[in-house]
């Protein structure tokens, strides 16, 4: 940190780094152990769960509570109807907050400024302070209880949208200006000159929605009554309701085969996540 | 985060002057286009947001079960907010879970970022960055599923390792204060690497010849944080601490698994009660005032943060 330091502060300093480090892996473990917890006790037997001290490398690893999830609950149902919700966000919310963002950052029409400000202002409107009248416009259109119930509503995206303006108004304005020299419409601007040029901010805006509709619990909770319509978190809270403290690894095999495609997201798409964490987080 | 096209938002975005000059060609073509590009989101947007908002108002003053007609009510849904024992706890509970799970997560993830920041291989340096911030892609509620074990009294994990130095079993789900300490931190285990990501981001804002300065004053260690870092920091101090703020006044799944808001009304929340209020007693009169009132908590904290933002954060 502190390349100019006098000699004196300079020993000190060297001898520091090994006792922060040693915190420092402290806390990675207290944060990485319930993880690696749930893991290790998904790969025994129902009846071993319980023994303390825990295993953390089983010594007889079986599969036996991955084969009683899959008895127990529908997963591969769950699996798809988390797969389709999460998927079609995802991808409608980079068309949506797509097309928006380039027409706030880059076309004319009249009104722009009171629709921007409309865009922003719901930003900061929680979820949970419009549920009830949101479940009442799903029911009035027949939506409740039906994945298009949780997919309709998650189309517009304001922090996306902003996000992508931001992208658009980063861009070099001659490239359009060039391209419709060579007499290229409003329409083939945007889809051969910007819109290439866009997915960085749209990969941020997919990884987000991804991530944050995979693990979706309380619209869910809220819109879904009949199981076959149950996402992956619904159906494990009500698996661990059914079945109480009984079998532990087999709600946790099933808690670890819902965690795959979030870590499988973490790790390709982890930069973008991060980015896209803090600044919706912070324009929340 | 960084070096990323996104500018880091200040409190009013301005509009770009420059897009006001634009060729008046093909005008009517662009123009349909602007509305079709426009229509997704800026209707759903009206449907599933702004009008919502103000149904909530209007909804709030009636009476209403779903199967009867609505009654008028006036003010009282929200007079009974304010004699309901049930959402006054609530209230009261959510500002307690609010002021400890936002001052252990700033102060954990203030902590780690600073540790971060020393000298230490980058290899080391990107693995912990990724395990602290790894709960963040996990799912609240089955997290909680998982926590349940763990903080179990008789056979969960939690007891076992503070047994191990000689501390007796606590009943972490079941007794009154335990539960919200245990809701606390649950919800802390999960969320302070959001926290943390801010701070890493705002760390690597600080120029280097800063503390380079510093260090050739002799400033060092603790004093240096103090006196120099954390005024640097302040900006970023002030978002992470009002977003914290306002993630932490809607918190549900954790209390909903873990202890169904009890024992008693311990751990009730706000947003359990506007569930239950709605979506079990299908009451969505007093639903919608509780939620009025959770709305205008949230943009009094908002507008807080904008004034106070103005008078005492120090930007460079």
């Amino acid at each position: 940190m502190s390349q100019a330091t006098p000699t004196l502060s300079r020993v000190r300093h060297s001898l520091t780094p090994w006792a922060r480090i040693a915190a420092l892996t402290v806390c990675a473990l207290l944060t990485l152990g319930p993880v690696i917890w749930t893991v290790a006790t998904s790969l025994r037997t129902p009846a071993q769960s319980f023994d303390l001290p825990p295993q953390i490398i089983p010594t007889h690893p079986t599969t036996a509570a991955y084969r009683g999830v899959f008895q127990q609950i529908d997963v591969w149902l769950l699996a798809l109807n988390s797969a389709l919700v999460t998927a079609l966000i995802a991808v409608g919310q980079m068309i949506t907050a797509g097309l928006a963002g380039y027409a706030f950052a880059r076309l004319e029409f009249r009104f722009k400024k009171p629709l921007f400000g409309l865009v922003l202002a719901t930003m900061m409107v929680p979820l949970q302070v419009t549920i009830v009248p949101v479940f009442l416009v799903l029911k009035s259109m027949g939506l409740t209880d039906t994945l298009l119930g949780l997919i309709i509503p998650a189309f517009p995206t304001a922090f996306g949208t902003f996000l992508m303006r931001q992208y658009f108004l980063g861009m070099p304005k001659d490239l359009g200006e060039a391209a419709m020299l060579d007499g290229a419409g409003t329409w083939r601007i945007f889809r051969s000159v910007y819109a290439p040029l866009a997915t960085p901010g749209l990969a941020i805006v997919g990884v987000l929605a991804f991530n944050y509709h995979w693990n979706e619990f309380f619209r869910p909770l809220i819109l879904e009554t009949s199981s076959q319509n149950y996402t992956l978190p619904l159906g494990l809270v009500s698996l661990q309701g059914n079945l109480g403290t009984g079998s532990i690894s087999v709600v946790l095999a099933g808690v670890v085969l819902s965690m795959l495609p979030a870590v499988a997201v973490f790790a390709v798409g982890q930069r973008p996540l991060r980015e896209g964490i803090t600044s919706a987080g912070v324009n929340r | 985060m960084t070096n990323t096209q996104i500018p880091a938002v200040r409190p009013r975005p301005a509009m770009p002057p420059a897009a006001a000059v634009r060729p008046s060609v093909r005008d009517r073509g662009a123009r349909l286009l602007a509305a079709l590009f426009l229509a997704p989101t800026v209707v759903g947007i009206v449907v599933f947001t702004a009008v919502p908002i103000i149904g909530s108002i209007v909804l709030s003053l009636f009476h209403w079960n779903v199967i009867d007609p609505p009654r008028f009510a006036g003010g009282a849904n929200y007079r009974t907010t304010f004699t309901d024992s049930t959402v006054l706890v609530s209230f009261r509970n959510t500002l307690l879970f609010m002021v400890l799970a936002v001052a252990l997560q700033l102060l954990i993830a203030l902590s780690l970022a600073l540790a971060l920041n020393g000298r230490m291989p980058v290899w080391l340096r990107s693995a912990f960055r990724s395990a602290f911030f790894f709960p963040l892609v996990l799912s609240a509620a089955s997290i909680s599923v998982v926590m349940k074990y763990l903080f179990n009294q008789d056979f969960g994990v939690v007891n076992w390792l503070i047994g191990l130095v000689g501390v007796a079993p606590v009943p972490w789900l079941t007794s009154e204060h335990a539960a919200m300490a245990t809701v606390i931190l649950v919800y802390v285990w999960q969320q302070f690497g959001f926290s943390f990501l801010l701070f890493i981001g705002g760390l690597n804002n600080i120029p280097k010849e800063i503390h380079e300065a510093a260090a050739l004053d002799g400033a060092t260690g603790l004093r240096k944080h103090l006196g120099i870092t954390l005024p640097l920091l302040s900006p970023t101090l002030l978002v992470a601490s009002v977003v914290g703020i306002i993630n932490a006044l809607q918190v549900f799944e954790q209390p909903y698994v873990l202890t169904d808001g009890g024992p008693g009304d311990a751990t009730r929340t706000v947003v359990m009660v506007i569930y239950e209020r709605a979506f079990e007693q299908l009451d969505f009169g007093e639903a919608s005032a509780v939620g009025v009132l959770l709305f205008v908590l949230i943009m009094a904290v908002t507008a807080l943060q904008f004034r106070l933002s103005r008078r005492f954060v120090h930007y460079q």
